[in-house]
C-alpha cells in the first residue's frame, strides 16, 4: 500500500501535454490491438492468480470447504469459532510477542549497521557482505542455526559452557524459543533492511552535517537531530514493509519446531497451514486468513498516520 | 513522498557525499570494533556450514568446538548425492533413506529459470503497455495491479493451492510456477516506472525510421532497460530459489521437489542416533551456494540498485 503511494506519481498528468503530437501517430497505427496482445499474460496472471485467489479466499472463509466435497455455505460459523477458538488467540499472541522482537531488535540493529556504514565506509564489499544472509532461504538459515544453537553440540552452547554457565535449551524451551527464532530472523534479514535504510541516509544532504557540526554537535546528537528526523519517512516505509512481512513467519518456524513446544511457537501462519493440510479444515484456515489480512491492513494504516509517512522534513 | 521515487535513481548516481568525518579517535574506533562485530556474526554461520559438511558426525558428536573441519570427509555430500550405499550411510551417521539432492538441485533451477523468464518477459511488455501504449482504461487497469501490491503474497496461497489442484498440477514443476509465472505488480510497477523515464525521442527516431512498435520494444526499450531488468532478474530468481511455503504446498513427491522442500524433508528424517549434521550442512551448502555464487557475479550493481524503488 505505501509503495502504491510512495512511487506512482500523478498519472499521466504531466506527460499527456507532451506526447499530443505523437499520440496521432500512435493512434494511427492502433495501438489497441497491440496494447491488448503486451498486456495479454500480465492481466490473465493477475486475474486468475492473484484477484481471483483474493476473492475466493474471502468466500471460502464463509464456508465448510474439505477439499474433497464442494465449499458448503456456512455464514459467520468460522467467524464464531475463530473468536471462541483458545488456540487461536494463543497463536496471535506468538505471533506478535514474535513480530515485536523481531522488528524491534531488527530495526535498531539495521538502522546501527546503515548509520556505521555512512560514516565509515562506503564500501561495497562491506554492503555485499551484510547482505549475504538475506540470499540464503529461511529453509537454511532456520537449520543452519538450529545446529548452532544446539542445546548439546552446538557451537553457541559450547561457547556458553566454555565461560562455566549452563547450556541453555534455545529451540526446545518455551520461554526461549520465539526470541530464537525472531533472532534468526533477524540474522537473516537485518542487511537488506539496513540498506534501505543506507539508500535513505544517501538522500539526505551533506552539508546539513556540516552545517551541524559547525555548531559544535556530537555525533551522538546529530543522530538525534539530523540523521533520525531526516529519515523517518523512509523508516516509516520500511517499518510498514518489515511488519507485513514478520506477520507472515512461517518457515523458519517450521523447520525449527514445528510450533511445539507445547504450542509455544504455534505461529498463526503455521496454524493456519496445519488446519488446512493437517484437518482439511480449509473454510476456518481460510477465515484466519482474512483475520490476518485485516490485522495487517489496520496496522498499515495505523501506522502510516503516526508516521506521516507521506511527508519528508527535506521538502 | 516524491524523495522517495527519485531516490533509486540518486544512489547509482550518487548524491552530494556527506564528506567523511574524522569522527574523534576513541569514538570511531569502537565503531569499528561494532562493524567487524557484525560482520563476524553474519559470516560466521556460512563458515560453521562449510566447516560441519567437511566433519564426520562421529568427530562432531566427540569435539563439537572444534574451530576447524575435524577427521576431514566428504561423505556428508556423499550421501546428500546418494552415493552412498544404506550401509555406508548408516555407518556414518545417516539415515539411510534415498535422497538425491541432482534431482532436487534440477527442479530448482527449473522452476526459479521458468518464473524468471516468464515472469520478467510478460511483466515488461505490461511495463511498456501502461508506460507507452495508449488504450481505453489503460490507468485502470494500471490501478488495478497496484491494488494488487496491497495483497500479501500469503493471502492468495490457500485459495491458489485449490485452484492448482482444480487444474490437476499438484505435485509438478508447472503447479509450483504457475503463480508467479505471469507477473508480479511490483515487477510490473518497477519496470513501467523505468519505462516511462526513457526520453521519448528515442521512440519517435525509431518511429520515423520506420520500425514497428513490437520492434521498437525488442530492440530499443529492452535493451536499454537491461541494467534494472539484470537486477530485477537475479532478485526474482533468488526469491523464486529460496521460496519455500508454496513449493511445500504443491510438492508431495520427489518428482517436484525443490531444494528448499528437500532440506526440511531431509531434516525431518532424524536417524535414531541423533541428526546427520554433517550430512544436513553438506545439502544446506548444495541449496544456498548456487545464489551465493549468483549474487557474487552482480554483487555491486544489486547493492547499488536497493533504493526506494527497489521495495520488495
Amino acid at each position: 500500500m505505501t509503495v502504491t503511494s510512495t512511487a506512482s506519481p500523478p498519472l499521466s498528468t504531466a506527460k499527456s501535454a507532451v506526447t499530443r503530437p505523437l499520440r496521432r501517430i500512435t493512434r494511427h497505427r492502433g495501438d489497441g490491438a497491440l496494447a491488448a496482445v503486451f498486456i495479454a499474460p500480465a492481466l490473465l496472471g493477475f486475474l486468475v492468480f492473484l484477484l481471483w485467489p483474493t476473492l475466493r479466499g474471502i468466500y471460502l472463509s464463509f464456508t465448510q470447504f474439505n477439499l474433497l466435497t464442494p465449499p458448503r455455505w456456512a455464514g459467520l460459523d468460522n467467524y464464531v469459532r475463530m473468536v471462541n477458538d483458545p488456540v487461536f488467540w494463543e497463536s496471535l499472541a506468538v505471533t506478535v510477542e514474535y513480530v515485536v522482537i523481531n522488528i524491534g531488535v531488527q530495526t535498531m540493529a539495521a538502522l546501527a549497521v546503515a548509520v556505521l556504514m555512512q560514516r565509515l565506509t562506503r564500501s561495497a564489499l562491506l554492503r555485499s557482505v551484510v547482505l549475504a544472509p538475506y540470499l540464503v532461504s529461511n529453509v537454511v538459515a532456520g537449520i543452519v542455526w538450529l545446529w548452532m544453537l544446539d542445546t548439546q553440540l552446538g557451537i553457541g552452547n559450547q561457547i556458553i559452557g566454555a565461560f562455566g554457565f549452563e547450556h541453555i535449551p534455545f529451540l526446545t524451551d518455551e520461554a526461549w524459543a520465539i526470541p530464537t527464532i525472531a533472532l534468526i530472523n533477524v540474522w537473516r534479514h537485518v542487511g537488506y533492511t539496513a540498506l534501505l535504510l543506507f539508500a535513505g541516509l544517501q538522500a539526505i544532504p551533506g552539508d546539513v552535517y556540516e552545517a551541524a557540526k559547525v555548531d559544535g554537535a556530537s555525533e551522538w546528537r546529530m543522530f538525534w537531530r539530523v540523521t533520525l528526523p531526516l529519515l523517518r519517512p523512509v523508516l516509516a516505509v520500511v517499518l510498514i514493509m518489515t511488519v507485513i512481512g514478520s506477520f507472515q513467519v512461517f518457515d523458519t518456524v517450521a523447520v525449527t519446531t514445528l510450533g511445539g513446544p507445547a504450542n509455544a511457537t504455534n505461529v498463526l501462519q503455521l496454524y493456519i497451514y496445519n488446519s488446512a493440510f493437517g484437518r482439511f479444515q480449509f473454510g476456518y484456515a481460510s477465515a484466519m486468513s482474512v483475520a490476518l489480512l485485516a490485522v495487517l491492513s489496520v496496522i498499515t494504516v495505523i501506522q502510516y498516520r503516526m508516521t506521516r509517512a507521506g511527508h519528508t522534513d527535506l521538502g | 513522498m516524491a524523495t522517495v521515487t527519485t531516490t533509486s535513481t540518486a544512489t547509482t548516481a550518487a548524491p552530494p557525499r556527506p564528506r567523511a568525518r574524522r569522527l574523534p579517535s576513541p569514538g570511531r574506533v569502537l565503531a569499528w570494533a561494532v562493524m567487524i562485530a557484525i560482520v563476524v556474526i553474519t559470516l560466521l554461520p556460512f563458515y560453521w556450514i562449510l566447516r560441519t559438511a567437511l566433519s564426520s558426525n562421529a568427530a562432531l558428536t566427540a569435539n563439537p568446538s572444534a574451530p576447524l573441519p575435524t577427521d576431514v570427509t566428504t561423505g556428508g555430500f556423499a550421501r546428500v548425492f546418494g552415493l552412498q550405499s544404506t550401509k555406508e550411510a548408516l555407518a556414518q551417521g545417516g539415515s539411510g533413506s534415498s535422497i538425491d539432492f541432482w534431482r532436487y538441485l534440477l527442479n530448482s533451477v527449473f522452476v526459479s529459470t521458468l518464473i524468471t523468464v516468464c515472469q520478467l518477459l510478460f511483466s515488461a511488455m505490461a511495463a511498456y503497455a501502461f508506460a507507452r501504449l495508449r488504450w481505453p482504461g489503460r490507468d485502470r487497469v494500471f490501478g488495478l495491479f497496484l491494488a494488487g501490491l496491497m495483497v500479501p503474497a500469503i493471502f492468495t496461497l490457500l485459495p491458489n493451492f485449490v485452484l492448482v489442484k482444480e487444474l490437476g498440477l499438484i505435485d509438478s514443476l508447472w503447479g509450483i510456477a504457475l503463480p508467479t509465472l505471469f507477473m508480479t505488480p511490483f515487477a510490473v510497477f518497477f519496470l513501467r516506472q523505468f519505462f516511462r523515464n526513457v526520453p521519448r525521442e528515442v521512440e519517435e527516431a525509431a518511429l520515423l525510421d520506420g520500425a514497428g512498435k513490437v520492434r521498437i520494444f525488442f530492440r530499443v526499450l529492452l535493451p536499454m532497460a537491461s541494467t534494472p531488468v539484470t537486477t530485477l532478474a537475479v532478485l526474482t530468481y533468488i526469491t523464486a530459489w529460496n521460496d519455500y511455503f508454496w513449493p511445500l504446498m504443491v510438492s508431495s513427491s520427489d518428482s517436484s521437489r525443490v531444494l528448499t522442500v528437500a532440506l526440511s524433508v531431509f531434516r525431518s528424517q532424524t536417524p535414531q542416533a541423533g541428526t546427520d549434521w554433517s550430512g544436513l550442512m553438506a545439502a544446506t551448502l548444495v541449496a544456498a551456494l548456487p545464489m551465493l555464487l549468483l549474487f557474487g557475479a552482480f554483487a555491486r550493481r544489486i547493492v547499488n540498485s536497493i533504493g526506494f524503488t527497489g521495495i520488495k
